[in-house]
């Protein structure tokens, strides 16, 4: 028997594609806009946020026969404010350079509104198991337009991966930046995140013509 | 067999394939095509179509561009052997040598602008299967104009395809953007490369060479090509050397085609005469501009900017030269009258024209990184255009429902004019 039947693997593949949370149903963006400069950041963001969905999608989930509905956005709200601050903290204690340039948007996660959109419509509704597949597809598909948002950002802004040059030493003036290459000034700002996840949404619509809304 | 035919003949031959639009724009750009509507069908009589739309204003940019390719080189041996203590405008400006500059630094930029936006017209083109579209006329001759004369090919070829695809085609193509392509690759530039688009290095073919010669030792004179917004706004206007005619017939250093406000006037009757610009947009844009700048000089005169504020120098520079200096001129002329991103209603492009000149000062006296505000605000009030438009027509929907309100409406049936009216009519 697979590991997972084949409705389970949809919960995991739907959001990486044509259900995907930034691209198709638009939430998430504030953040795909401030941490995307920086590869790195947008990794770590996509690791955090997968950690805070999955393991909440599961509470939730375990605890949704027990929760009044009208507090349930609150007791919600405990849930991730609590998964966020355990991110936070893990961040400063271990990579604490790396939690200074996420900066606010770490402990922002609480907002993303990725999150609280699953809580309510996936894990308040559906067993423990099958929230948890739902959280880490949700967070695969946000991670993944985060880290190509972040790859063409930093490697077209600053010249680097991950911090590593690859279009050639700015300083010593070797590689394209001999040649006149000049850093794109206009990806570093958020600005052009909205537009590299509009031409990924552009690209994305025209190679599947269903996903577009009708007027 | 004429080259029209072989053409035509061509079209014929690739009619409904992929290529098609490109032999049929090849055709109607260069011959009126034999095609005539079939009887019975829709007459269109005015030969104003938007291509003639669009060289008309080529026509009034024309004299800009050659009198740019003459600044071009009389700011490059200005800046290295001094201004001519006597100015003649055969034996100092309408010079070869001056031309030949303009000929190897202006000209790449004009044909690099229209090379690779009309390669992108033409790949939209042929994906979407329609005909070529020649929105890109005007554009690809406004960009080598709006930017500084040592912009690297490379920089305009990479903003000229973010400009045509991000700022045209996804919105579908001429006469759906919602922001001017010509800007929108302007400030791509702006934001992109700010070292290459501001300071005193860029404005002056042969300054960043220079700078870098001396830095690596050479013994030669720095070359200063500031422009006048930058002395200004440096609260160095004391130091600037040029007269009030100066900066109106445009000897002075600036982006490319921006510096004569003599030939952009000239340019501005001519579209207005030819009914192709909004003579209200540009009326209202000058109006709003030299409020702003009132504004500014009544505030220097009420002592409430002292001259040791970064804003003296701009603040305190008489209104009306906001006008003649830096890209004002041009933008109101060119940029703003754009029918496509500018406000439609009558009365929406005062509103349109007044807020692009009163934001543009207002913009250049308190941005702090680059003293100019016309391509900001321009682009600004394309993004208010449909708004404005929005409460025009609300505010005219609005009044003619109280006339109807308050109107009597005949025949009324108690009215003894219904009567009269009957008998009239009967």
């Amino acid at each position: 028997m697979a590991l997972l039947s084949k409705k389970d693997t949809n919960l995991i593949t739907d959001p990486l594609a044509d259900n995907n949370p930034i691209t198709i149903q638009v939430l998430g963006i504030c953040s795909a806009l401030a941490i995307t400069a920086e590869l790195k950041a947008s990794l770590v963001m996509a690791v955090s946020v997968m950690f805070v969905l999955g393991a909440g999608n599961v509470v939730i989930s375990l605890m949704r026969n027990i929760i009044p509905s009208k507090i349930r956005i609150i007791v919600q709200l405990i849930v991730v404010a609590t998964l966020v601050i355990i991110v936070d903290q893990v961040l400063k204690a271990f990579a604490y350079e790396l939690s200074k340039t996420l900066a606010v948007f770490v402990g922002l996660i609480i907002t993303n509104c990725i999150i609280m959109g699953r809580f309510e419509a996936f894990a308040l509704a559906n067993g423990p198991w099958r929230s948890f597949l739902d959280g880490i597809g949700n967070s695969l598909g946000y991670g993944v337009i985060l880290i190509i948002v972040g790859f063409f950002r930093e490697l077209l802004g600053s010249g680097t991966l991950f911090g590593i040059p690859v279009l050639g030493d700015p300083i010593e003036k070797t590689g394209l930046y001999a040649t006149g290459y000049e850093n794109n000034g206009f990806m570093i700002i958020p600005p052009a995140a909205l537009i590299v996840v509009g031409i990924i949404i552009w690209v994305q619509r025209s190679r599947n013509p269903a996903l577009v809304e009708e007027n | 067999m004429s080259l029209k035919s072989k053409l035509h003949e061509l079209k014929l031959k690739y009619q409904g394939k992929k290529m098609a639009p490109a032999f049929n724009a090849f055709h109607t750009f260069l011959f009126s095509p034999d095609e005539t509507t079939h009887a019975g069908g829709t007459h269109v009589k005015s030969a104003d179509d938007l291509k003639r739309t669009m060289n008309t204003v080529i026509m009034a940019l024309v004299p800009v561009l050659i009198f740019s390719m003459f600044n071009a080189g009389y700011q490059h041996y200005s800046a290295i052997n001094g201004f001519p203590a006597d100015f003649s405008l055969m034996n100092d400006f309408l010079t070869w040598d001056n031309f030949w500059i303009g000929i190897i630094k202006v000209l790449p930029l004009v044909v690099v602008s229209y090379a690779v936006g009309l390669i992108v017209e033409f790949i939209f083109a042929v994906i979407k299967g329609h005909e070529v579209e020649e929105g890109y006329l005007v554009t690809g001759m406004l960009v080598p104009l709006i930017v500084p004369v040592d912009t690297p090919l490379w920089m305009l070829s990479v903003a000229v395809v973010f400009g045509v695809v991000i700022g045209k085609e996804v919105f579908g193509g001429t006469g759906m953007n919602i922001l001017n392509p010509a800007l929108t690759i302007r400030a791509f530039l702006f934001f992109a490369y700010p070292t290459w688009m501001s300071g005193d290095k860029v404005w002056v073919y042969g300054a960043r060479e220079r700078s870098e010669e001396i830095l690596a030792g050479a013994n030669v004179d720095a070359i200063s090509g500031e422009t006048i917004l930058g002395y200004l706004a440096q609260n160095k206007g004391a130091e600037m050397t040029y007269s009030v005619s100066d900066m109106f017939f445009g000897f002075i250093p600036g982006s490319v085609g921006e510096t004569s406000a003599f030939l952009i006037l000239l340019g501005g009757l001519f579209l207005i005469f030819t009914k192709i610009a909004s003579w209200r947009i540009m009326v209202s844009a000058v109006i709003g501009s030299l409020v702003m700048g009132l504004i500014f000089n009544q505030v220097v005169d009420f002592g409430w900017v002292g001259e040791s504020s970064k804003f003296y120098g701009l603040m305190s520079f008489d209104f009306w030269k906001h006008l003649i200096v830096g890209g004002l001129a041009f933008g109101i002329v060119y940029m703003a009258t754009d029918p496509v991103t500018g406000s439609q209603t009558n009365k929406g492009k005062w509103y349109y024209g007044f807020f692009i000149g009163f934001i543009s000062v207002m913009i250049r006296v308190f941005n702090p990184a680059y003293p100019e505000g016309v391509f900001l605000a321009i682009l600004l009030m394309n993004v208010f255009a449909p708004t404005i438009d929005h409460y025009v027509v609300r505010g005219n929907i609005k009044r003619r429902m109280n006339r109807l309100k308050n109107a009597t409406i005949y025949p009324k049936d108690s009215d003894g004019k219904a009567e009269e009216l009957k008998a009239e009519t009967v």
